[in-house]
């Protein structure tokens, strides 16, 4: 743990604390003003509440060239990417954020190669659509795995983080409803007055993060909940793939894959626009790398289901699924982590509002 | 740069942007220049935290109602009387209308920061404070079409009997001559102009604090009143608070102030008390403590509690001192510590018996001691002790233009032509003394507007 960056975190936010200026834009400054004394889990704990919608930075008279030099969205991205890492499981791998930029295309070109490989090795004798080129067994064999060892990991990571913040036990449902709703609607992201964030144009308050991000988050689950209908279509209904324009899957997938790819695209921009000092601006190159990588995700999945029948399948199938498999290995190393220690972070929130409020 | 704009705004703080823009929608063509460079633009209005505002029942983020009367009453209190009456209650009247206008203009409103409850009635808080204020004016200002130059310093504006005739100014360390056909000036007191402030004062000037910008040089006030402008104010006064004394010489704001007072025995650097800390909530008070700290050698004190006392006040900018003896704290702050105990030893032994309530006069006083201390007097014992240095920190200066109902300003025959004042510069007409939580944004926000308008009334 970096004693000089928890030290400059607890320094500005003693600074916050005795301003209180911000205290409408979002939770965090509540948050701050229910404390005196912080703590290295209250400052792991603020850093993850923390949107970084930069509402705080550009209404600061503190921030530099002023010698108090405050960057609070800037010092809790980095508070917050740290305590990702000493999370990680297995800790050995946490190593991976640091480099994640060059372990993403790494990882993205053995995933793709990988598939390719076993695609040709073990080609199936027979089957429709994908399955001509990829049997269903094979592609369940790489894909559970793929899939439940992120889950399990990001598990046992979360639980590190909910000791480390002073959480005992489990969190009530009142409390994980009201933080989901915070999460889904990005409460935080909307400034406090509704007018939205500061990101890609310096103090003016936009919705173009927030809209980015639903597209993003929405078209995922969307994808998501498209491979799930999929599944259950093909075990219970007997009705394997390939799927027709008017069927469950596609009617999911493909307004999925357009958010996805109109949301990571739209998210890649705004990133080039803003000030890289206000995020955890060391990382910015792994960061954009992920979002090519969702990128990737969801714009070969659509062209796969655009070249249908082409001699483009065989070769888009490798990189899909190859750019889907490296998006599952990645996810406990990736920015994608933000989502579970957010959630995390906002149902702690709920707790110390009702513990204080109590008192 | 346009060198001839209908109207010059000179200052870039909240009075000055509210007259640009409003001179601007009435179409006038407008230059704002603002002697800070780009982060610092703003003046004082990036320091502040809300505007007071009269309203008759809920209105926004203010709770109940807040009638004329009683604001009036509340100015009359502070200022013990030196106030304008006639401009006093116009400015008053018209706040209720400021706040609609604020929010169409792009500032946000946020209920009563925690710790300032008592405020939520009569002051409506700026959601970001007073710099995400002055953004949101800079951004209607910049879309309305308004140009706005940084590192634009006014030195000179040439009066020819009537009326102004041409203004001087270096604009990123060059000299420009500008000849505006209105100028409305809106830069602000002398509080950053320690020479200034040392004529007034003496020597002991120079070891204040700034609280605010330090852009704030008086250039133009004195350049206007040595041509003959008519001044209103105590020229010798200032509003001063004792604040933290590590805080920087210029531009510490809000944060380096201490509520601790109350709780505290304050020593000069002998170690001997000067003052009853009790005497009053620490709101009513906190205003005559940069003057009564001025007055102590070296213009340094220091506030003592014990552990019982650190949780019960604003939370400081930076850490106390901390120790966990008396002598050990008097080492840490460089007081003597024989007479440091001997101060607190017959403190300790001066206090009496009685419940303790932190938030209301309690009547805990000591017996026997001079000065005594009348409420909150509770022994220092329990370690750890704690010190925090004080400072005086000066928040802004009276002395300013004497403006008329439409902000004009006066000359001893009649008010120049084509001159208008708003904000600091002018308040003086109305805070004659003493302070009003709020106030300075409101008198800012009103003489803005009707600088504006009558500017713009003016050139068309």
């Amino acid at each position: 743990m970096s004693t000089d960056l928890f030290e400059d975190a607890r320094r500005q936010i003693e600074i916050c604390n005795a301003c209180r200026y911000c205290e409408g834009y979002c939770s965090v400054f509540p948050a701050i003003t229910r404390e005196r004394v912080f703590t290295d889990g209250d400052i792991t704990q603020l850093a993850n509440l923390c949107h970084n919608c930069r509402g705080c930075y550009y209404a600061c008279p503190y921030v530099e060239p002023h010698e108090f030099a405050l960057n609070i969205p800037g010092v809790l991205a980095d508070v917050r990417q740290e305590s990702w890492q000493r999370f990680a499981w297995p800790t050995g791998l946490a190593r991976l954020f640091d480099r994640s930029g060059v372990v993403i295309a790494g990882v993205l070109v053995l995933a793709i190669a990988f598939i390719f490989v076993m695609a040709q090795a073990l080609r199936p004798a027979s089957g429709d659509g994908f399955y001509a080129h990829i049997s269903h067994g094979l592609m369940v064999t790489i894909f559970i795995p793929a899939f439940v060892f992120p889950l399990i990991t990001m598990g046992i990571s979360v639980r590190r983080y909910w000791f480390a913040v002073g959480a005992v036990g489990w969190p009530s449902w009142k409390h994980f409803k009201a933080a989901l709703s915070s999460a889904v609607l990005m409460k935080n992201l909307s400034g406090g007055h509704g007018d939205g964030c500061n990101f890609e144009d310096e103090d003016r308050f936009t919705h173009m993060r927030k809209w980015f991000h639903h597209a993003t988050f929405y078209g995922f689950m969307l994808c998501f909940a498209s491979t799930c209908s999929g599944a259950v279509m093909h075990y219970f209904f007997d009705m394997p793939a390939p799927y027709g324009f008017l069927s469950v899957p596609k009617f999911l997938g493909i307004p999925g894959g357009v958010l996805l790819c109109l949301g990571t695209a739209g998210l890649a921009w705004l990133k080039t626009r803003s000030d890289p000092k206000l995020g955890a601006h060391a990382i910015w190159g792994s960061e954009m790398a992920f979002v090519a990588l969702l990128f990737l995700v969801s714009a070969t999945g659509l062209g796969l289901y655009a070249a249908t029948e082409t001699i483009l399948v065989p070769g888009l199938l490798a990189l899909h699924l190859g750019s889907v498999l490296a998006l599952f290995v990645l996810l406990p190393y990736s920015k994608m982590v933000h989502g579970f220690y957010r959630l995390a972070a906002l149902l702690r929130d709920e707790a110390i509002m009702e513990a204080k409020v109590r008192n | 740069m346009s060198l001839k704009p209908d109207i010059l705004v000179v200052g870039g703080g909240n009075a000055a942007l509210c007259a640009a823009i409003t001179a601007r929608e009435a179409d006038a063509s407008v230059l704002v220049l603002e002697s800070a460079p780009k982060p610092y633009r703003g003046g004082n209005s990036r320091h502040t935290r809300n505007f007071r505002c009269m309203h008759d029942g809920p209105k926004g983020v203010l709770v109940g109602s807040y009638g004329e009367e009683e604001y009036f009453t509340d100015l009359l209190e502070v200022t013990a009387g030196k106030t304008n009456e006639s401009l006093a209650r116009m400015t008053i009247l018209e706040s209720e209308h400021c706040y609609q206008w604020m929010e169409e203009h792009g500032v946000r409103f946020q209920s009563a920061l925690s710790g300032t409850l008592s405020l939520s009635k009569s002051n409506a808080f700026f959601l970001g404070g007073g710099r995400a204020l002055v953004n949101a004016y800079y951004r209607t200002a910049t879309d309305l079409g308004v140009e706005i130059a940084y590192n634009a310093e006014v030195t000179h504006l040439d009066h020819d009997n009537s009326s102004i005739q041409y203004v001087e100014a270096d604009v990123d360390g060059q000299r420009v001559r500008i000849s505006p056909r209105a100028v409305v000036v809106a830069s602000g007191g002398f509080q950053a102009n320690l020479d200034w402030l040392a004529d007034a004062w003496g020597p002991v000037a120079r070891n204040f604090l700034v609280r605010g910008t330090p852009y704030n040089r008086g250039i133009v006030l004195r350049d206007l009143l040595n041509q003959g402008m008519e001044s209103v104010g105590d020229p010798t006064q200032c509003h001063a608070v004792a604040i933290d004394g590590r805080a920087p010489k210029y531009d510490g704001g809000i944060v380096t102030r201490l509520d601790c007072v109350p709780f505290s025995i304050v020593v000069n650097k002998k170690a001997k008390r000067f003052y009853d800390e009790g005497e009053d909530v620490w709101p009513k008070r906190y205003a005559i403590w940069g003057r009564l700290v001025a007055a102590q050698p070296d213009q340094v004190a220091y506030a003592i509690i014990d552990a019982k006392s650190l949780d019960i006040f604003m939370p400081s900018v930076f850490p106390p001192t901390t120790a966990d003896s008396i002598e050990g704290l008097g080492q840490q702050l460089g007081l003597p510590t024989q007479a440091l105990c001997q101060t607190i030893n017959e403190f300790n032994a001066a206090c009496g018996d009685g419940v303790f309530h932190p938030n209301e006069p309690d009547r805990l006083g000591t017996d026997g001691i001079s000065p005594p201390k009348t409420n909150w007097a509770r022994p220092i014992t329990e370690p750890p002790f704690y010190g925090y240095e004080l400072r005086p920190g000066v928040t802004f200066t009276y002395l300013g233009l004497r403006v008329d109902e439409t902000a004009r300003v006066q000359r001893a025959t009649k008010p120049v032509d084509n001159l208008w004042a708003a904000g600091e510069i002018m308040a003086g007409s109305i805070l004659g003394q003493g302070y009003l939580a709020g106030f300075g944004m409101t008198i800012g926000t009103v003489f803005g507007r009707i600088a504006g308008k009558g500017a713009s009334s003016y050139v068309n």
